[in-house]
């Protein structure tokens, strides 16, 4: 009995670095047993077990209790720690239950799309992917952020190509993809590094204590500007986001969706880890390019990328840019710099992602069948696939934020923050950029709904492994903005836990 | 008896059925119109059911679930949501009617899609009525005007698809763009979104920002088709006329005006708006918008197109009314929603069964018409006399009322403005009925009696029956205005 008992305690014990651990075995486990369908399950139950997992955390400090846990019993700073506050364990929940539902959805979509010989090395790379961004989320060392990192845009690279298959020009996209994630990971990585010349560490609570210690000097400055800019690639800040809409239109659908719904939140994620952990916004240097910098170039993405968004005629591009104002709102709700204004940030991250999500993969379904995504051959679809199309209204609308809906949700949040903040105009312009969404979402309504169907497209929906997927997400869109219990608890408190290491 | 609390969801709920009957029996027309029939007359009952538990008398809110922290979806009864919601239901059981004889008569296609977003958009609009929050009205606001989106479209020609877009526009455009932040901001500082009367807001803004916050909720309530954002309005009119009928007469718009009412009586008060002045500049474009519509209204030769307008013209005046800061403007304003209604159903409906009938749409057309559909046209009549404001019709007493209230506040010139509005709406209703009766068709003679051409008997019925609510409208004032009597009671 008592054995039993602290087995289960040490598998709890445990459970921050089986996070990373069980994606990152199966990985490897896909290529070895060299079979397609065998190599789909193990990645789909990896993905359900760090999902699993990951809930498990979140329980653990949803109250706002942290887990610090010491890889291989080497004390931090000297060690690596493993650190899980509500902020990292809520990331986790979104990219490891993207990454299960994705998964489910990519068996019938990656059987279209992609070659059968690189059927195999898809799911290890999916996997890997996994693993890099659950680890950037779940570390507290600076250094093994940039690893984990490049494991997982290694691997996005190699899944974007693979939608050379469908499209030659993904080979183009993934190579675009590739020069100017590996600028930003270098400029990071030289940010790092400048931080580790001036303090001697690399622990982030370690590096928290050292740089308040130290006080404002050019070194400082440097590490700080190199590693803005260099995430800043990552996350697609405007406009160091060239490279994103090229890969979303041209990766595979499967790998389109789960990047859309988590890779740029992850890095959303490291930005707010460095910016309010590591460095504290009471440090003028950076509250001024909180203010300065990241406010005009998100308002300007909100902006901008709607209204280039408006004119594509290229659904999944038009989708892309979108996420490039989207992440606009998130980065402005940085800048606002309260509780609210994070908790907007880090809700929206979620919001987002599941509203991205359902679109990228009902768009993805809709592709199957009509061999591309112009809006031109989406005509009249919502006819000939009632339910993928009614899943499509239901995360444009999220994605609108109408109320009732997971978008909404965000956009209250982060109103209400820049109201509290006497920001009045930034309240006025963010529900103004949200009527642009009005626009190019309509955009594609008025062409599944009111239009006569294409020759030679007959009416039938996707396999019933792709429409639970989807309809899982929309299904979330509705719940979650009815239901906040959840999101927004788990978003308030990670913006606490981020503010309270400031205090 | 059923639950008062558990009656506010079935109003709901039963809408919400018939339209996923309307979906699931796609192919079985008379099985799924019976449906929604048999849907309209419950909803109808569950608000008698309500008016029977509680008189009137405002109950205690009842919590369905909170979304966010302090904010819920909640609903109540209160006299003013209550007779817009006894309106609404009462008129959806005649528009049924007559939606099935239209769409059937007119050869109108995809019933199971018309009739299953109008349900649903009658479900909303009872949410709008029973809500106890703005949050809540908000949400159901948002719901109607994308429920009724589709069937603004629903020719699916280019006219159609462009129409929509204006409606969906303009009125998601402002509700997004306006009314969401007047409601974040109202939560900002008031803590609170309940509806209370003597409203949320005193002691917790003053000065200018008052005024500029009423402007947020006026110009972000597009529904109420306050100019400039009126233009929704015209452009809806695309839609098959049951449409026009029960959403751009009665339902829609009325929800605008409706929750215009409710923001200035129980968000803002109507004394803290007396007291801080700060909704005269709306009392003034109210009366603009008025004047102003009604001009616009005689220059149009579609009726649709007229009546539209004059529409518009109408919802301003329950703006007006709430504008004015006087119990007797929001009494009159409050009254005005059943009156109008009734009227503007009956003409959108004549409307309706002369293009069944002969397929005209434009006024200059329908020479000696009412001589071949003479129960249209009579009925057409009576309905225009209760817009104009004549006894012995219902209009008469609403705008008896307003102009009380004018008198009230101390803007006796409101008084004027309103009687010029009668004179105008006599000069754009009228004549329709003048030629209808009183020229010859082209070619024929004014002499020779004319064969009876009506509309089928679906079509005709229920124009008729609303005529005759103007009617008794005129007699049962009195007991509304007793009715909503507490909406403006000091506490």
């Amino acid at each position: 009995m008592s054995i039993e008992i602290s087995a289960i305690s040490d598998f709890s014990r445990h459970l921050p670095v089986l996070q990373v651990m069980v994606p990152f075995v199966a990985a490897p486990l896909c290529v070895l047993l060299n079979s397609r369908s065998l190599a789909w399950l193990i990645a789909f139950i990896a993905s359900i077990a760090a999902f699993g997992i990951s809930m498990l955390l979140l329980a653990q400090v949803i109250d706002g209790s942290v887990i610090s846990y010491h890889m291989g019993g080497w004390a931090p700073p000297l060690g690596i720690e493993y650190r899980v506050d509500a902020a990292n364990a809520f990331l986790l929940l979104i990219v490891s239950g993207i990454g299960a539902i994705v998964l489910l959805y990519a068996r019938a979509s990656v059987e279209a799309e992609i070659a059968p010989k690189n059927h195999i090395l898809f799911y290890a790379c999916y996997l890997l992917c996994l693993t890099g961004m659950l680890g950037v989320v779940i570390t507290g060392d600076a250094f093994n952020v940039f690893v984990f990192l490049e494991i997982s845009s290694l691997s996005t690279y190699v899944l974007v190509a693979l939608g050379a298959n469908r499209d030659k020009r993904a080979l183009t996209a993934a190579y675009d993809y590739l020069i100017m994630g590996t600028i930003g990971a270098t400029f990071f990585v030289i940010g790092i590094g400048l931080l580790y010349v001036s303090t001697g560490t690399l622990n982030m609570a370690d590096l928290a204590v050292r740089i308040a210690e130290q006080g404002d000097n050019r070194t400082i400055r440097t590490a700080l500007a190199f590693i803005v800019v260099g995430m800043g690639l990552k996350v697609a800040i405007y406009p160091l986001h060239l490279w994103l809409p090229n890969a979303y239109t041209y990766a595979p659908s499967a790998v389109t969706s789960f990047l859309a719904a988590t890779a740029t939140k992850v890095a959303v994620y490291v930005l707010l880890r460095f910016m309010f952990t590591i460095f504290q916004p009471a440090y003028l240097f950076e509250a001024r390019t909180l203010e300065f910098i990241i406010l005009p170039f998100a308002l300007i993405a909100m902006f901008a990328a709607s209204f280039v968004a408006i004119f594509q005629n290229d659904v999944k591009r038009l989708f892309a840019y979108s996420s490039i104002a989207q992440i606009g709102y998130m980065l402005l709700g940085i800048s606002i710099v309260t509780k609210t204004g994070l908790t907007a940030t880090i809700i929206h991250l979620f919001n987002h992602g599941i509203t991205k999500g359902a679109l990228f993969m009902a768009l993805g379904a809709i592709t199957l069948k009509t061999g591309s995504s112009f809006l031109d051959r989406l005509r009249g679809m919502g006819k000939l696939m009632p339910w993928t199309s009614a899943a499509i209204v239901i995360a444009g609308l999220s994605l609108i934020g109408v109320p009732g809906t997971a978008g909404f949700i965000s956009k209250w949040v982060l109103v209400e923050g820049a109201i509290e903040k006497g920001w009045w105009w930034v309240a006025i312009l963010v529900v103004a950029s949200s009527l642009l969404a009005v626009i190019y979402v309509w955009k594609l309504i008025e062409v599944l709904y009111l239009s006569e169907p294409a020759n030679g497209i007959t009416k039938g929906e996707a396999p019933l492994t792709m429409m639970i997927p989807i309809w899982i997400l929309a299904l979330a869109c509705i719940f979650f903005g009815l239901n906040t219990d959840v999101t927004l608890t788990a978003a308030s408190t990670a913006a606490e836990s981020l503010l309270g290491v400031a205090r | 008896m059923i639950e008062t609390s558990t009656a506010i969801l079935l109003t709901m709920l039963v809408p919400t059925l018939a339209t996923l009957s309307n979906m699931l029996l796609r192919k079985h027309d008379n099985l799924r119109d019976g449906l929604t029939f048999m849907a309209a007359v419950i909803t109808f009952i569950l608000v008698l059911i309500i008016h029977a538990n509680t008189g009137g008398a405002p109950t205690p809110t009842h919590v369905l679930f909170a979304v966010m922290p302090g904010l819920t979806i909640a609903f109540n009864v209160e006299p003013l949501g209550l007779l817009f919601a006894t309106v609404a239901s009462g008129l959806w059981i005649i528009t049924h009617i007559f939606g099935i004889g239209y769409m059937r008569g007119n050869n109108e296609k995809k019933h199971a899609r018309f009739f299953a977003c109008f349900s649903f958009a009658i479900g909303t609009v009872m949410g709008i009525a029973f809500a106890a929050n703005m949050f809540t009205l908000f949400i159901f606001y948002e719901l109607l005007t994308l429920s009724t989106y589709p069937l603004v479209a629903h020719k699916e020609t280019e006219e159609a698809k462009r129409g929509a877009r204006t409606y969906l526009g303009i009125l998601i455009g402002t509700s997004i763009g306006l009314q969401l932040v007047a409601v974040i901001w109202t939560y900002h500082i008031a803590g609170t979104l309940d509806f209370k009367p003597g409203g949320i807001l005193d002691g917790n803004i003053s000065g200018p920002l008052v005024a500029v916050l009423l402007a947020l909720y006026a110009f972000g309530i597009g529904k109420a088709a306050l100019m400039p954002f009126h233009r929704w309005l015209p452009a809806a009119m695309v839609a098959p006329t049951p449409v026009s009928a029960l959403l751009h007469a009665v339902a829609v718009v009325k929800a605008g005006v409706f929750t215009m009412l409710k923001v200035g009586i129980y968000i803002f008060g109507i004394d803290f708006l007396a007291k801080t002045g700060s909704s005269e500049w709306l009392m003034w474009l109210a009366a603009f918008s008025i004047i102003a519509a009604s001009i616009i209204a005689m220059t149009k030769d579609n009726l649709k197109a007229r009546l539209a307008y004059s529409t518009v013209s109408q919802l301003s005046y329950i703006t007006l009314g709430m504008a004015l800061a006087t119990s007797m403007g929001a009494l009159g304003g409050g009254l005005h929603i059943a009156m109008h209604a009734m009227g503007k159903i009956t003409l959108f409906m004549c409307a309706g069964s002369i293009y069944v009938a002969t397929h005209k749409t434009n006024i200059s057309d329908m020479k000696g018409l009412g001589r071949a559909m003479p129960f249209t046209f009579v009925a057409f009549l009576i309905g225009a006399i209760s817009i104009i404001g004549l006894p012995p019709l219902g209009g008469s007493w609403s705008k008896y009322l307003l102009m009380v209230g004018a008198a009230d506040s101390g803007h006796k010139i409101m008084i004027a403005v309103l009687m010029i509005s009668s004179l105008l709406n006599i000069a754009y209703l009228l004549p329709l009925v003048g030629r209808g009766f009183f020229l010859a068709a082209p070619g024929g003679n004014i002499n020779i009696p004319v064969k009876m051409a009506e509309a089928p008997f679906l079509v005709v019925l229920p124009p008729v029956l609303t005529a005759f609510g103007c009617l008794a409208l005129f007699f049962y004032a009195g007991d509304i205005q007793e009715f909503l009597m507490p909406i403006v009671a000091k506490n």
